[in-house]
């Protein structure tokens, strides 16, 4: 009885809340205004901005900043089409992207060989395309007044986050720092409290070029007890910043103020940036035993190219071949051509500090999408 | 409802059975309320009991369930106990001076203010405490470690970011200030008259008044008080999340960078990347959390019981 | 505190002791301060320590004062007394010092635009706007209210009217208790879980915050609810039924708007508990850029969850800013939780408005 009776309020309710507001959309809603309209000449160039629709997609957190600004151009491109993108997490995103429940997924590692290569083919009807979509350069960022471009090796950093190197002034930094006038502060390394991305190619990076100095598994969630640690990526810099001494690692992007460490690639020192990172996809060779639809690509950590920042972030977007729905099929298609296009890529870069594709892989990811039908 | 009245047949006069339907829509509110209790804790369980046993590597750091969630019941003891030791001075202090102490002008903004401190989201509570608060703190953490270090509560090395359970344990403690205050005040406020007018006509000063008359009278009221702000303070989410410097530790080191997590912003930590089975994880402390806070409220509830009973007797 | 002149009529026992004047508290307070901020810019001491060493001062100063004039009963009152007005204090400082945080960092970002744009296709720091944010509040947290006041509404006048002293009604008023712990973080896992089994792992709309911040709300509305029920004489209750008036028209024509003020103010409190929630939300209702006015299909954004959001994605400091500047996403985020605190508190002072001209008249 008592259910009826909050039925019949609400649904008159909520009735006429909606009719009362469905006069009111939000201001800058019109396009007219907006000022992304630059892309919105371009960004329709494979499809003639035609496209309508809604398009579900979700997973990786740390591209949810990026897929704003691809959502953006995009829709500004065909103002028919909504595209939503949950940032539920890389693995949820691949388990419902196989589920059915989204029509493409974003990921930060590719789709596992032996277990979710085989049903995602499956849900698809044929091979699952799986193409990069964001890399983003990992800074090592530290706050030392009066210490500039401070040089490290991995295995240093290893010993840093480890504990085994507590100073600042260790000899260990000191002979990769000859000229840095390091203080002996003692040294708080910041981790992310949540469970991320960046931890889990932090860790990966510390656990491949590290040379043995760190000896946990690759793991979004931070391996070792105690520590210093912060919420999300704008808690741990401002975290870094807060204290004097502290060390941390961070999208490059949000490094803004603080100290960044040169990484020791070869016989040089890298700092981070676009170029650095795009370069190190370039060079990383192909995961083994994937299908000619799948770009998945072991980043190269122990890389020594010149030139090549091998801490990065890579990041995919998976989605099916063919769809049922020739609409839908339609939708992902020019979505996704627009995300790996040189404005999609330069979209994210400026939104979220991301490394743009360079041209070769940009053309190979357009030629997979291509066949999506 | 308009259904049953057309068809029951002309028996009784109609007043009884509208008093009989509004009887029964009374009764079955109460009853939803039941329901509703019921059903938070069998979906919990549906969903959070796979979370007991999952791989290993679900635990991360650590490796099975208990350890895991022990850890972070402690976190979330250890913070909510700081913020009760902090608050309830604080707040038992502020229910006496607007019920009793504060002139006739300032006691109305003062609730109002008090009141408003409740509503203050708990994400701005965060934001605030892990951006203005946590740097302000640093120093007196500081002083702490180095001259109170041979307590073990503040052996140290302080923290450089002021981010510690203490400090986390003092924005708890502002934002249950409100739920202490306001219920003690309530209480005080209804102390009876002719008992407090008793105790100044036999000479007392207006502390022994507020000693031998107001305090015996409210003794359960406090108990029930404190009690719900411990509640409050064990399932405050977004707050410590971004205050915390959290690590599933068991330390009861206040002041350092290694501080023990909760359970409720270990869960906001990690939902966003969280995998199914790691999900069913976070349900399953959830979970935890619940009974724990129900065994909390129960226990302050039969303690207030049994002393109304003690004082009425 | 007023010292009253005894005229000595008869030279036998005064009727009052010797008292401090009634400036003496003022008198110490000043002094301390001023002690205190000496040592303070002495030895360059923080805000932080100059505070605590006034208080302690004052503490400690006046009840010495007193003990010596007034005795050590009086000293005792001193001393509590001056305890509690340093309580207040104390715990005036947190919340000043929050409202002017959040007024100082909200109020450049807050202009027309802020508030009638929404985030879609918003890149960078391009005017972006809160409207989605505001109305998914709004639309969230109404229908919460249309959810809890009636069951809250009548749960209270079972406990008061129908099952006084019945062993249900003691049930519910425990388990209401029990309900007011309930971490807010458990509720929207409930609500998860609850629509999870029934529409599938992928769903998020705005209905499901909407019960799971009505089950936060439900308790706080049936206790206020029963407490203002309460204050109703009896008087009023047993002249209605005299008069021949059934139970339930007695409630509904007397008992209930005799107590309508107290009621509404309850509820307009326990909205404002509710409006800040951020935990259920985050994992019921999800994130959306655009607005959304239909709670029962797609995500939906409220301010708290906003906030969350846009701290932890702030976007990228532009280029061409000023060094020092923060990322437009920490920006929006103070301005969105000034918003919010507005909203909060004109929902107060209604309330309070409300309580006092519908007021229950006492006696």
């Amino acid at each position: 009885m008592k259910v009826t009776s909050i039925r019949q309020a609400l649904v008159p309710g909520v009735a006429v809340l909606a009719l009362a507001l469905s006069a009111c959309g939000a201001a800058n809603d019109g396009g007219s205004d907006n000022a992304s309209g630059d892309s919105s000449e371009s960004a329709g160039s494979t499809d003639g901005g035609s496209l309508s629709g809604t398009l579900n997609g979700g997973g990786a957190s740390s591209q949810e900043s990026a897929q704003g600004a691809w959502r953006a151009g995009f829709q500004s491109a065909n103002e028919g089409a909504t595209v939503n993108y949950d940032p539920v997490g890389s693995g949820t995103g691949r388990e419902n992207f196989i589920s059915g429940a989204f029509a493409f997924a974003g990921t930060d590692s590719a789709l596992d060989a032996d277990e979710e290569v085989g049903p995602a083919t499956e849900r698809c009807g044929g091979d699952v395309i799986e193409v990069p979509a964001y890399v983003s350069p990992i800074a090592v960022v530290y706050n030392l007044p009066d210490v500039e471009g401070l040089q490290l090796d991995a295995s240093t950093i290893a010993q840093i986050f480890d504990g085994k190197i507590t100073t600042w002034n260790d000899p260990a930094i000191a002979d990769q720092n000859p000229d840095a006038d390091l203080p002996d502060t003692s040294i708080t390394p910041v981790h992310r409290s949540d469970d991320s991305g960046t931890t889990d190619n932090f860790t990966d990076y510390l656990s491949q070029a590290a040379d043995g100095a760190w000896s946990y598994d690759p793991d979004g969630v931070w391996p070792i007890q105690g520590g210093e640690a912060a919420e999300g990526t704008s808690g741990l810099v401002a975290a870094v910043k807060a204290g004097e001494g502290t060390i941390g690692y961070a999208d490059e992007s949000q490094a803004g103020g603080l100290g960044i460490v040169s990484l020791k690639v070869g016989e040089e020192y890298v700092e981070p940036s676009a170029d650095a990172a795009a370069k190190v996809v370039a060079i990383s060779p192909r995961a083994e035993g994937r299908s000619e639809n799948d770009m998945a690509v072991e980043v190269d950590r122990t890389t020594t190219e010149s030139g090549a920042y091998p801490l990065i972030l890579l990041s995919y977007l998976v989605a099916c071949p063919t769809y049922d729905d020739a609409d839908q099929a339609a939708l992902v298609k020019g979505y996704l051509s627009y995300v790996v296009s040189e404005e999609g890529q330069q979209a994210s870069a400026d939104q979220a500090g991301s490394a743009p594709l360079d041209s070769e892989l940009s053309s190979e990811a357009s030629a997979i999408i291509e066949k999506i039908s | 409802m308009t259904t049953t009245h057309e068809t029951e047949p002309e028996v009784s006069p109609p007043s009884q059975r509208g008093d009989r339907i509004f009887a029964g829509l009374a009764k079955s509110a109460g009853l939803v309320i039941l329901a509703a209790l019921a059903a938070v804790f069998i979906f919990l369980a549906v969903e959070g009991i796979p979370g007991v046993n999952q791989p290993a590597e679900t635990y991360a750091p650590l490796s099975s369930f208990l350890p895991y969630v022990g850890r972070l019941l402690f976190g979330t003891v250890f913070a909510a106990l700081i913020a009760l030791v902090i608050a309830v001075p604080f707040a038992l202090g502020i229910a006496l001076f607007i019920s009793h102490y504060a002139p006739r002008v300032l006691a109305a903004p003062v609730a109002y203010v008090v009141d408003l401190l409740a509503a203050v989201p708990s994400v701005v509570f965060g934001l605030w405490g892990a951006r203005a608060l946590a740097p302000q703190l640093v120093s007196v953490q500081a002083w702490l470690g180095e001259h109170l270090g041979f307590i073990p509560f503040f052996a140290g090395p302080a923290s450089v970011t002021g981010k510690t359970v203490l400090t986390a344990g003092v924005v708890l403690a502002i934002m249950i200030l409100p739920i202490i205050t306001a219920i003690s005040r309530e209480i005080f406020a209804q102390t009876p008259r002719l008992h407090e007018e008793a105790a100044l006509a036999l000479g007392a000063t207006r502390w022994e008044m507020i000693r031998y008359a107001v305090f015996p009278y409210a003794r359960s009221g406090i108990v029930s008080a404190v009690m719900l702000g411990l509640g409050r303070a064990l399932g405050e989410t977004m707050a410590v999340a971004l205050v915390l410097s959290a690590s599933p530790v068991v330390t009861l080191n206040m002041i350092s960078n290694t501080n023990p997590a909760t359970i409720a912003s270990n869960i906001a930590s990690s939902f966003a990347e969280a995998t199914p089975a790691k999900l069913s994880v976070l349900i399953a402390t959830g979970l935890v959390l619940f009974a724990f806070t129900f065994a909390v409220n129960f226990a302050a509830r039969a303690v207030v019981a049994r002393s109304e009973r003690k004082f009425s007797r | 505190m007023t010292t009253t002149e005894v005229t000595p009529t008869h030279a036998s026992l005064p009727l009052t002791g010797p008292r401090l004047p009634q400036w003496a508290p003022a008198l110490v307070g000043l002094l301390a301060v001023c002690a205190a901020g000496l040592l303070a810019m002495l030895l360059g001491w923080g805000i932080v320590a100059f505070a605590f060493l006034a208080a302690l001062l004052f503490v400690v100063a006046l009840p010495l004062w007193s003990v010596s004039v007034e005795g050590s009963r009086g000293a005792v009152d001193r001393l509590t007394t001056s305890l509690i007005w340093v309580a207040f204090a104390g715990a005036a400082i947190p919340l000043l010092w929050l409202i002017w945080t959040v007024l100082s960092k909200g109020l450049p970002a807050i202009n027309a635009a802020f508030l009638t744009y929404d985030m879609r296709n918003v890149v960078g720091d391009d005017q972006g706007g809160i409207y989605h944010a505001i109305m998914g509040t709004l639309i969230i947290t109404g229908i919460a209210a249309l959810i809890s006041v009636p069951i809250g509404l009548f749960c209270a006048i079972y406990l008061v009217e129908y099952g006084k002293g019945t062993r249900l009604a003691r049930w519910i008023t425990f388990l209401v208790d029990v309900m007011t712990g309930i971490p807010s973080i458990v509720a929207g896992l409930f609500a998860l879980a609850l629509f999870v089994l029934i529409f599938g792992p992928q769903i998020r709309f705005g209905f499901g915050g909407s019960v799971a911040l009505s089950l936060l709300m439900i308790p706080v509305v049936v206790r206020s609810t029963e407490e203002m029920l309460r204050l109703v004489p009896d008087d009023l209750r047993e002249a209605s039924y005299a008069l021949g008036v059934p139970k339930w028209r007695t409630i509904t024509k007397v008992v209930l708007p005799t107590s309508l003020g107290g009621i509404i103010t309850g509820v307009m409190l326990a909205v404002a508990r509710v409006i800040g929630e951020t935990a259920p939300l985050l994992v019921i209702a999800g994130k959306t850029d655009s607005v959304n006015l239909n709670p029962f299909s797609e995500r939906m954004t409220t301010l708290p969850v906003y906030i969350y959001y846009s701290v932890t994605q702030p976007g990228t400091v532009p280029f061409d800013a000023p060094p020092g500047a923060e990322a437009p996403g920490i920006e929006r985020a103070w301005g969105a939780a000034l918003v919010l605190i507005v909203i909060v508190m004109a929902l107060n002072l209604i309330a309070r408005l409300v309580g006092r001209i519908f007021a229950v008249k006492k006696g």
